[in-house]
């Protein structure tokens, strides 16, 4: 009846992932009975659950995003600390059975369901606000993804209370990840999670790809595009051909796990290596598909508050454009020490290393929007220069290693594990975190709080130094990657160096959740009437915050590039008389995308479980969901003229 | 701090971890000459051109020079050139499976990762060994690598390249050591729940010296054969190095095959 599924794929004998269990039911179910108390449950459904509105999609993704920091972030202090015990015949406190699945929760969270839906969440909120339009292509679309990458979540972290995770590492390299080696449900939780939310992500890249190349505010050419939209373009054309790739190859495994073949075995004709090379024909283009967008995410904050255009915004996009194009050709430099000769060798360690050229363009670039600015440091700028000084050290040891003999005593290393955490915070978190509190006055109508907003970017940049400059040391001592202990005594001081700048960064957390709670607290006073608080260029700051459902009450004309400063410094149109106002249509909010989440969810838990009639319920489900959805009809909502105009006058003396 | 960097892989006991190290300097210095330039203007530019800097010109329309977007496409491209030179010819010369030149001949050395340990088998002296690798200095070593079963990275840090140990296929890695010393061997590819206690010790000895081990090894103690190695096979930790006075004929070749289980 519930195939693999008995009582023993409860934690009851693990204290940590069973009180962890305990205290998260405990949280939800606090949530759960908060919002049934204050009687949210109608607001929540009707204006988030099934909301089709990009910016709130973007609100959402980016919550899921930092309520999974805090996940993948817990990880993170368990292998640090679990390291900073571990030395000589300590065993710490930490059982490889529980370490392994530790780390390679914390690079699939990190990853998937932090660093993704961070900046898919960015592109949806800030992307059709600068394009100038009402919504993207899709709408439904855009909640289906959103809904089937929280059911992508919601599996994985089922896996701490309900059996366990892949120990595997977070790509799940056969042969270990094979049946033979790795029996329990743990890399099936890993495989059906990922095959769920990576669905969501594809339609996601579909969707972005369709809005950026259809959708534009009249007179917006190519050349007028703000350079985030540029970026997230490039990134979204980097989902659509790099997702399918790991969708098809996490179905030759599921294959291999579930029905005997033979695509990856040791035996039979398999071989592993197949695999190796097709996650990284994804793995590597995902590198940029986070970064790319970060890089846009800079481009407009050092724009912005240097109170300059980007300095050589050609030069950008096609450095943008280039490394979009250059990242699928690298992607062996993953694994130099396969053993594949010199010519192969010496080829993708070239052509990574010519990423490194559009790369530094765009560095110096930046430099170049700086020069001749007026520089406000404001939090999003900070972020910014901190990503600068930090981002140009781990493109420095990503080239380093992209040197094949360089690589051969580098591979694996704590070296390796330095450098890509250096680009990942350094690059894509701390872009996150610009992007975050630069449009969260739009999102919201209110600031958020300068001196907690800086004291967390002090804190994580101080503590990405002392936590991870000591494993570039390491690394160079000798030290592998996911021990779980080593034997070295004299590496213990620098482990301990390193939880502390753990520390230190979880301090960075800490101080970020409370800005926002402080900044909630005291929002009537950092209320921002304009819509424009840091003297912006872009159109998204030419409407009021946060923005009406139908974000522009008249499409915006695009004169050039950077429209709004462009309109601000022509005079506005204000002074022209009021426009004709009239109706327009919205997409009608729909529950389609979390009725299909909620199938995909039981279809994905059904089949790691072998329970085989819930998984066709879940598929039938999700048909039928589909199908209805199909055959609608009226799925538009019509705002009247008068609303838009009364909104406007409204805004015109607030 | 100082005995910390000898054990890793900046202290090269050998030819080819040597010139992997040059590589590493060289390259490292190259990028710093601009690495700390740009973190330097970074911090100087945003500094002096901050808001309430009265003596910096505001130039709110400067987005474009033709000069300056030459000299920053040529900087990275320049470096590129040189770092791409030094890839591409050390990939050649530092390609594992080419043989180091020597007088010495080279002596082969077959390896296979079982989990969790590692066995190493000299097939023209007919002896085999774990955890526990011998060898002589200044004799190039021509190790065939293979897994049986999981892959793993085979790796002595301070010897230099690393190489997959990947089931069904032979990898080839020429390594040596150059001095005397006892030189920490891993696996550097996680495989799995005994992972973190996959090593040996790799034992560099005068010739002399080896030719005395080999003699006092072979004929002694257990032999390797399909029975041993089903033993060894098992999943598992082994308390201390072993060795192993003869080999039957053909455990590596069904190794490499998954022929025995």
């Amino acid at each position: 009846m519930f195939g693999k599924l008995t009582w023993d794929a409860i934690p009851f004998n693990q204290p940590i992932p069973f009180a962890t269990s305990l205290g998260v039911i405990a949280v939800i179910g606090a949530i759960v009975l908060l919002v049934l108390w204050k009687g949210w449950t109608r607001y929540l459904w009707d204006e988030w659950i099934t909301s089709v509105d990009h910016k709130r999609l973007g609100v959402m993704y980016a919550l899921l995003a930092l309520v999974m920091l805090v996940r993948g972030f817990t990880d993170a202090m368990m292998m640090r600390s679990q390291l900073a015990l571990a030395a000589g015949g300590a065993e710490g406190y930490l059982p490889p059975e529980h370490y392994n699945q530790i780390f390679s929760a914390h690079g699939t969270i990190m990853i998937f369901f932090v660093a993704m839906p961070f900046v898919i969440g960015l592109m949806n909120f800030a992307i059709p606000l600068q394009l100038g339009i009402r919504d993207v292509a899709f709408p439904v679309l855009n909640s289906v993804s959103f809904w089937l990458t929280a059911s992508g979540v919601l599996l994985v972290n089922l896996s701490l209370f309900i059996g366990s995770f892949a120990r595997t590492g977070w790509l799940v390299y056969p042969p270990l990840s094979e049946l033979a080696y790795s029996p329990d449900v743990g890399v099936d939780y890993y495989l059906w999670a990922l095959q769920i939310s990576g669905v969501g992500t594809l339609l996601t890249g579909i969707n972005f790809t369709t809005t950026i190349l259809k959708l534009r505010a009249p007179g917006m050419g190519y050349g007028r595009m703000p350079v985030f939209c540029w970026t997230a373009l490039a990134s979204n054309l980097l989902i659509i051909a790099a997702f399918p790739i790991l969708t098809a190859t996490f179905a030759m495994l599921l294959l291999d796990r579930y029905l005997g073949f033979h695509f990856f075995t040791t035996d039979a004709g398999g071989h592993a290596m197949m695999y190796i090379n097709l996650i990284w024909a994804w793995g590597h283009p995902e590198v940029y598909i986070l970064v790319l967008p970060a890089f846009g995410v800079f481009s407009e904050v050092i724009a912005t508050f240097s109170g300059k255009p980007l300095f050589g915004y050609r030069s950008m996009v096609a450095a943008t454009m280039g490394i979009c194009v250059l990242s699928f050709m690298v992607w062996l430099h993953h694994f130099f020490t396969m053993g594949a000769g010199a010519d192969v060798n010496a080829f993708f360690g070239v052509m990574t290393m010519i990423i490194a050229v559009p790369t530094g363009v765009k560095v110096f670039n930046w430099l170049f929007t700086l020069y001749g600015g007026r520089v406000r440091f404001s939090s999003p700028l900070m972020w910014a220069l901190g990503f600068m000084c930090t981002f140009v050290i781990g493109g420095m040891t990503g080239v380093l290693l992209s040197i094949p003999p360089a690589d051969f005593v580098l591979h694996n290393s704590l070296f390796l594990v330095a450098h890509f955490h250096n680009v990942i915070i350094g690059g894509v978190l701390f872009g996150a975190f610009a992007g975050y509190v630069y449009w969260f006055p739009k999102a919201f109508g209110f600031t958020l709080d300068e001196r907690l907003g800086k004291a967390a970017f002090w804190c994580w940049l101080v503590g990405f130094y002392l936590a991870f400059m000591p494993l570039y040391a390491l690394g160079l001592m000798g030290a592998t990657r996911r021990m779980q202990h080593y034997h070295e005594t004299g590496w213990q001081p620098l482990m301990i160096v390193a939880l502390a700048g753990a520390l230190v960064i979880l301090l960075g957390i800490v101080l970020t959740g409370l800005q926002l709670y402080v900044s909630i607290r005291t929002r009537a006073a950092r209320i921002d009437r304009t819509g424009d608080p840091w003297n912006g260029r872009t159109l998204e700051w030419s409407i009021a915050s946060p923005p009406p459902p139908w974000n522009f009450s008249t499409l915006p004309q695009v004169q050039g590039a950077d429209a709004y400063w462009g309109m601000k410094q022509a005079g506005r149109e204000a002074a022209a008389q009021e426009p004709e106002w009239q109706d327009i249509h919205l997409p009608r909010s729909t529950p389609v995308g979390v009725v299909l989440a909620f199938f995909a969810t039981f279809a994905g838990f059904a089949m790691i479980w072998h329970i085989w009639w819930l998984a066709i319920v879940g598929i039938a489900g999700l048909t039928v969901t589909a199908l209805a959805h199909a055959w609608r009809v009226d799925s538009e909502i019509t705002v009247p003229a008068r609303d838009i105009a009364e909104h406007e006058r409204r805004r015109q003396r607030p | 701090m100082q005995s910390l960097w000898k054990s890793g892989v900046l202290d090269p006991q050998g030819p080819v971890g040597a010139a992997q190290r040059l590589i590493l300097f060289d390259a490292t210095a190259i990028m710093l000459a601009i690495v700390i330039p740009v973190i330097v203007l970074t911090l100087a530019i945003a500094w002096w051109f901050r808001a309430g800097n009265a003596r910096a010109q505001y130039r709110p329309d400067w987005e474009y020079s033709g000069p300056v977007e030459l000299v920053v496409w040529s900087i990275p491209a320049l470096v590129v050139m040189f770092l791409g030179g030094i890839a591409w010819v050390g990939s050649h010369r530092l390609d594992p499976s080419r043989p180091l030149a020597s007088e010495a001949a080279p002596i082969d050395i077959q390896v296979v990762s079982l989990d969790w340990k590692w066995l190493f088998i000299y097939p023209e002296q007919g002896i085999a060994s774990v955890n526990r690798l011998v060898v002589p200095t200044g004799t190039p070593l021509r190790f065939a690598i293979t897994s049986a079963g999981v892959m793993n990275s085979f790796f002595v840090p301070q010897l230099g390249s690393q190489i997959y140990a990947m089931s069904g296929m032979a990898t080839r890695l020429y390594l040596q050591a150059d001095n005397p010393g006892q030189y920490q061997g891993i696996s550097a590819q996680f495989s799995g729940e005994g992972f973190s206690d996959m090593r040996f010790i790799v034992e560099a000895v005068p010739p002399a010296q080896f030719a005395t081990w080999l003699a006092s090894t072979q004929g002694s103690g257990e032999k390797l054969d399909v029975a041993t190695y089903g033993k060894l096979g098992r999943p598992g930790l082994v308390d201390k190095p072993m060795t192993f006075g003869s080999v039957a004929p053909g455990v590596f070749e069904s190794a490499i095959r998954n022929a025995i289980q």
